[in-house]
């Protein structure tokens, strides 16, 4: 039974921060069919805006040591400038180049980003005291959970409902749904273009960052790359969850994080390293058994 | 003789003929004037080309993406390692390897053999089901598959030595050979472009809809896109095995894969000219880049880069040179010899 429960609370959190992942790449997938390649970056970017730039060992905190929800909103508003500074500056003016393009475009801000937290930062990944005091297990039902599991579950949930009633209750939410299924349709019925990517651009930053300060709790490191297997996680959620469906792309980061955590507790210890190997063929066989994705929206599916 | 001419121009031969010469310029250049770290640059831009025309085969000709080439790139490259490595190496190192594998020495040319088959052989395996795929399905997919092969490779410690690099490969591939090998990836590309199954493919780039209509079969003619792209892709990783001497997995993950794909891109992917023309391009420039860095002597003041700026300025200009031009340098122009108007 604990260990049954244990193992529920892996995969919620796991899961619930894949799930954060995965909306940070759909909103934007969906609405411009663009795959955001810089948004891991955007990850690491906000976790070192905590601290002062320096290339020593030593870490000074800056932000950091702010009271906490000072901190949480600056770093969410960072994430979010930085994010929407991109979509001004450069995705904007690629509106109607193919996708290979913009892919392209999208990995070069994210080289340029990287590059520049090299410069200021350095390469060696920093440790980062941040709520380290959450890591410390907590009885639940007689097992033993980290709090911060608990936290990420929260703050996942929080998040997610907040976006939902964002969607469902209010006008820019509405329009980004309309946006997302069709973006030309949309438009013609006066829904406000660069508005509507403005703000999935902006969430998309805020969500990186969330995301970001939960990496940063668990493993107390920042390390310039942290967001590249983060990112390639949700831009698999996104596809398997059905192209333009937020609630699929969310359903699917779940999903990942059930996969994984299972993979890990259940394969034998010779093939554990070849995890994330099985994990992908997984991902191949979904594709080819539901070429669309497990939630297929209406106005996917190509009309002739 | 003339009417021979005449068919070969109007089939296109003269983009690749003019491709290869101006290669050889470029080798000639380099083999006379230039110090060995020139013809370094050298051998390494012309393996690239290798590399990017194979990449064109497929994306180009298919406008879809793959983001897993570079997985073959690593089969190959590891392929041609288990052959080249001298038999008292593999001893120690790779104890995984099948008994004549391990005990005999082999040539540059079985070597790059068996990787090339081994890199056609994963490509038309996982090209049976990729290509069962649309648009952007096989993104992921090939994305998937990259990640695949970077695990296996990583962990499959008998034959590939784990994350640890294989070394001691023989380097056998010098200017010259890398031309050949360039030209030889060339005369493929454009043979195949201009071929039924090219053709076939051009038109399902362009209209799917109206292609398939007309009786092509999408299936086929990708996956043989597909199959000659992978073994041109893994010629270049062998030859890089070949010309480095160490192959290791990480070598041949994102920021290849990027690399790669950039290369196309910048230079016009529907282009083989914009293959050829997006690598000179990015290398030249990110060897003026390194060369600043380390600093330029201007009369009597040293002008000099700080680090870091070599990646941060090749994006930026990468970001400006596609907002400018969003099909790359060369759109789908190709270079070709002047023709007489009639």
């Amino acid at each position: 039974m604990t260990s049954v429960l244990q193992y529920l609370f892996d995969v919620l959190s796991l899961g619930s921060l894949y799930a954060l992942a995965a909306l940070g790449i759909a909103l934007i997938f969906g609405v411009m069919r663009l795959v955001n390649f810089a948004w891991g970056d955007v990850i690491a970017f906000s976790a070192f805006s905590l601290i002062v730039p320096t290339t020593d060992a030593m870490t000074t905190l800056a932000i950091g040591a702010l009271p906490a929800p000072l901190l949480v909103v600056l770093v969410l508003l960072i994430g979010a400038a930085l994010s929407i500074g991109m979509e001004l500056l450069v995705f904007r003016r690629l509106r109607h180049a193919n996708a290979a393009t913009t892919m392209v475009a999208a990995f070069a801000v994210g080289t340029v980003v990287v590059n520049v937290l090299l410069m200021m930062h350095s390469s060696r990944p920093k440790a980062i005291d941040l709520w380290s005091g959450l890591n410390a297990p907590l009885d639940l039902w007689g097992a033993r959970v980290p709090a911060l599991q608990l936290v990420t579950i929260v703050v996942a949930g929080l998040l997610l409902a907040g976006l939902v009633w964002m969607l469902r209750r209010t006008r820019i939410g509405l329009e980004m749904r309309a946006a997302a299924e069709d973006f030309d349709m949309a438009r013609m019925l006066g829904v406000r273009a660069n508005q509507v990517i403005l703000v999935a651009f902006g969430l998309s930053g805020a969500l990186a960052a969330a995301v970001g300060l939960l990496m940063l709790t668990k493993t107390g490191v920042a390390d310039i790359r942290m967001g590249g297997s983060m990112m390639l996680v949700a831009f698999v959620a996104t596809v398997i969850g059905g192209l333009g469906s937020l609630c699929g792309a969310v359903l699917a980061g779940f999903l990942m994080g059930l996969v994984s955590t299972s993979l890990q507790a259940w394969l034998p210890m010779d093939v554990r390293p070849f995890r994330d190997a099985l994990l992908y063929l997984a991902v191949i066989v979904l594709l080819v058994l539901r070429p669309g994705g497990l939630f297929v929206t209406s106005a996917a599916t190509q009309r002739v | 003789m003339k009417k021979t001419f005449q068919t070969l121009l109007a089939r296109g031969w003269d983009t690749p003929v003019l491709l290869s010469l101006s290669l050889a310029l470029l080798c000639l250049l380099a083999s006379l004037w230039g110090g060995a770290g020139l013809q370094r640059t050298a051998t390494e831009i012309l393996i690239r080309i290798t590399v990017v025309v194979g990449l064109y085969v497929f994306i180009g000709n298919s406008g879809l993406m793959s983001f897993g080439h570079v997985s073959f790139m690593c089969v190959g490259a590891y392929g041609a390692a288990w052959l080249a490595v001298p038999p008292e190496m593999k001893a120690y190192t790779l104890t995984g390897l099948p008994q004549w594998m391990a005990q005999e020495s082999f040539g540059a040319l079985a070597s790059t053999s068996l990787g090339v088959s081994l890199a056609a052989s994963l490509a038309l395996l996982s090209g049976l089901v990729l290509m069962r795929l649309s648009g952007i399905a096989i993104s992921i997919a090939s994305f998937a598959l990259l990640a695949i092969v970077n695990v296996v490779y990583s962990n499959w410690d008998s034959v590939t030595g784990g994350t640890s690099s294989v070394v001691g490969i023989p380097t056998t591939v010098d200017v010259w050979g890398a031309w050949a090998w360039a030209v030889f990836a060339l005369v493929l590309a454009h043979a195949h472009g201009h071929s039924c199954w090219g053709l076939q493919l051009r038109a399902l780039r362009e209209d799917s809809v109206a292609a398939r209509a007309s009786g092509v079969n999408l299936y086929a003619v990708a996956l043989v896109a597909f199959v000659l792209s992978g073994a041109l892709v893994g010629l270049g990783g062998s030859l890089e095995a070949q010309f480095l001497g160490v192959v290791n997995p990480d070598a041949f993950y994102l920021s290849q894969t990027f690399l790669f794909i950039a290369m196309l891109v910048v230079g016009g992917s529907a282009s083989l000219s914009g293959a050829v023309l997006g690598v000179v391009a990015l290398s030249l420039l990110v060897e003026v880049l390194i060369t600043l860095e380390q600093g330029v002597t201007l009369g009597s003041t040293v002008m000099r880069l700080p680090g870091g700026t070599q990646e941060i300025a090749l994006g930026l200009v990468m970001v400006v040179m596609l907002v400018l031009r969003p099909d790359g340098l060369l759109g789908r122009a190709e270079w070709k010899l002047p023709r007489r108007k009639f």
